[in-house]
């Protein structure tokens, strides 16, 4: 991400806009500018904010004169008053930056804008996490904090050891180098993004070992952690498993996503994934 | 990939929060399933929505080369038809309801459709088996949210959680929901102008623009 210099007029309404605290107004040139290694190319300035067209060096003009009375104008908080926002090409690795934060793009890896995956939201097509086994997706960053690969690798390196399976269709295990020891492609691990998910499954008697795991390797790397944890109903709806496991470990949980159970197979025989077809 | 998972707050704060989303599966039954997804937020749109999405935009967007009275009159409103007509790709759309009963008569009628394409609900464990329950529906999975780990102490207080995550992809950012409180209780902006602020920057359209107003008035009056 870029903030053109010319056009810039150092209002500062980019500086709160900004999910990582990137931007502020540099006082030795007067301009806006963004700190390129906390920036993680999520476009929330240059999408997110609504834009004027205006003339910088009248703007700026009228600024100043302002300024020297005191005046304050208070301007819509959401909008840059001259563009200058521009989006500059991305090349790897700084590319994966945008691709796991800016939730308008889609990964190529799983279909899916952002850097979310299915998870449990079509398992009644999918029977991703079937009867008896439970899923993780452990987040990383969110909200607002983020987080940098090598810390992401310091979990899964230390995850594959405790016989966990990492989903194959999600964007963490599509970097993997080796699932079986949890590293990931070594060119992309100073970089910094939003958020991203490891996504594992277990079976049931795991979730204490796996939650246990997660958080003190959290005590480690300097991030914030969410966790989701699913599972299969039951044919009356309920969950009589893992609700009273998580109550009994101290878990708090107060939302939840839930699957209605409204989805089937629709596509063509010929164009359907074929392990939903075994089981 | 809404990102509803982890909206900040203890069970009773969902109380005006329910959404519903639809999400093709790739490879299984994302075969013309545009006209089903626009179908399925024609419906949805029918049940006083607060809010509707396809994750490009949802029903209030940022303007782009607005005119210099943007600063007295925004003068804008939340435009359906263009989430609607925004549907291009197969992928998540989503709607957010206030109260439950707008999101049950929107559910049973969703149900009735039989589109075939996987159905969501994110709030609160109870809320959701409730609707569920009075829809005649057994719930087939569900995905716990576990409370966010921060033992390096970097979010804020629970007034600017509650605001910022309901964009669940990150995109309302602590600092702005900060200041967008602050102006609220300064009188510089009303609780109206200050959620449409808040909601623009959330793509997908699933910010709860009713929500982030009781939670600004209420967060006013408490200095913390």
């Amino acid at each position: 991400m870029l903030i053109n210099p010319k056009k810039c007029v150092a209002c500062g309404n980019c500086v709160p806009v900004c999910p990582m605290g990137a931007i502020f107004v540099d006082p030795g040139i007067n301009r806006a500018v963004i700190n390129d290694d906390a920036c993680v190319e999520c476009g929330t300035c240059f999408r997110g904010m609504s834009t004027e067209n205006l003339n910088p060096v009248l703007i700026r003009a009228i600024r100043k004169i302002a300024s020297i009375f005191r005046f304050r104008f208070e301007p819509e908080p959401d909008v840059c008053p001259t563009s200058a926002f521009e989006m500059n090409e991305l090349q790897m690795p700084r590319l994966i930056r945008q691709i796991f934060s800016d939730p308008v793009v889609e990964h190529a890896s799983t279909g899916i804008k952002g850097r979310g995956t299915e998870e449990v939201k079509t398992n009644d097509v999918s029977l991703r996490v079937d009867t008896g086994e439970v899923g993780y997706t452990i987040e990383f960053g969110r909200p607002g904090v983020g987080v940098r690969f090598s810390d992401i690798q310091e979990m899964t390196r230390i995850l594959s050891g405790n016989g966990v399976t990492f989903e194959k269709n999600n964007p963490i295990t599509h970097l993997m180098t080796n699932t079986e020891t949890g590293d990931l492609r070594a060119d992309i691990l100073e970089e910094k993004i939003l958020s991203a998910i490891v996504e594992i499954k277990t079976t049931i008697d795991k979730v204490e070992q796996v939650l246990e795991t997660v958080y003190r390797v959290n005590e480690k790397i300097d991030t914030v952690i969410a966790v989701g944890i699913s599972t299969r109903c039951d044919e009356e709806g309920e969950d009589h498993i893992l609700a009273p496991l998580l109550e009994d470990l101290g878990a708090s949980y107060e939302r939840a996503k839930t699957n209605l159970g409204l989805g089937r197979i629709t596509n063509a025989l010929k164009n359907t994934k074929m392990e939903d077809m075994i089981k | 990939m809404t990102n509803t998972l982890h909206r900040y707050g203890k069970a009773d704060s969902f109380k005006d929060d329910y959404i519903i989303f639809a999400i093709p599966s790739r490879g299984r039954n994302d075969e013309n399933c545009i006209p089903k997804l626009k179908e399925f937020l024609k419906i949805c749109a029918r049940h006083n929505p607060v809010n509707i999405g396809n994750g490009q935009r949802g029903t209030l967007a940022p303007g782009k080369g607005l005119n210099p009275r943007t600063h007295w009159d925004r003068g804008e409103k939340p435009d359906f038809d263009a989430v609607i007509e925004g549907v291009v790709k197969p992928g998540t759309v989503s709607a957010v309801f206030s109260n439950e009963s707008d999101a049950r008569e929107c559910l049973l009628e969703i149900i009735e459709a039989d589109f075939g394409i996987s159905v969501n609900i994110s709030t609160s464990v109870e809320n959701a088996k409730d609707i569920a329950g009075k829809c005649g529906i057994s719930r087939h999975s569900v995905e716990y949210a576990l409370s966010v780990n921060d033992p390096h102490d970097h979010l804020p207080n629970s007034q600017i959680m509650e605001l910022s995550t309901m964009c669940g992809h990150g995109m309302v950012s602590f600092n702005l929901a900060r200041k967008m409180l602050d102006m609220v209780r300064e009188g510089r902006r009303t609780p109206e102008q200050a959620v449409a602020t808040l909601t623009r920057f959330c793509p997908c359209g699933i910010y709860n623009p009713t929500r982030a107003k009781r939670l600004l008035l209420e967060a006013s009056k408490e200095q913390r």
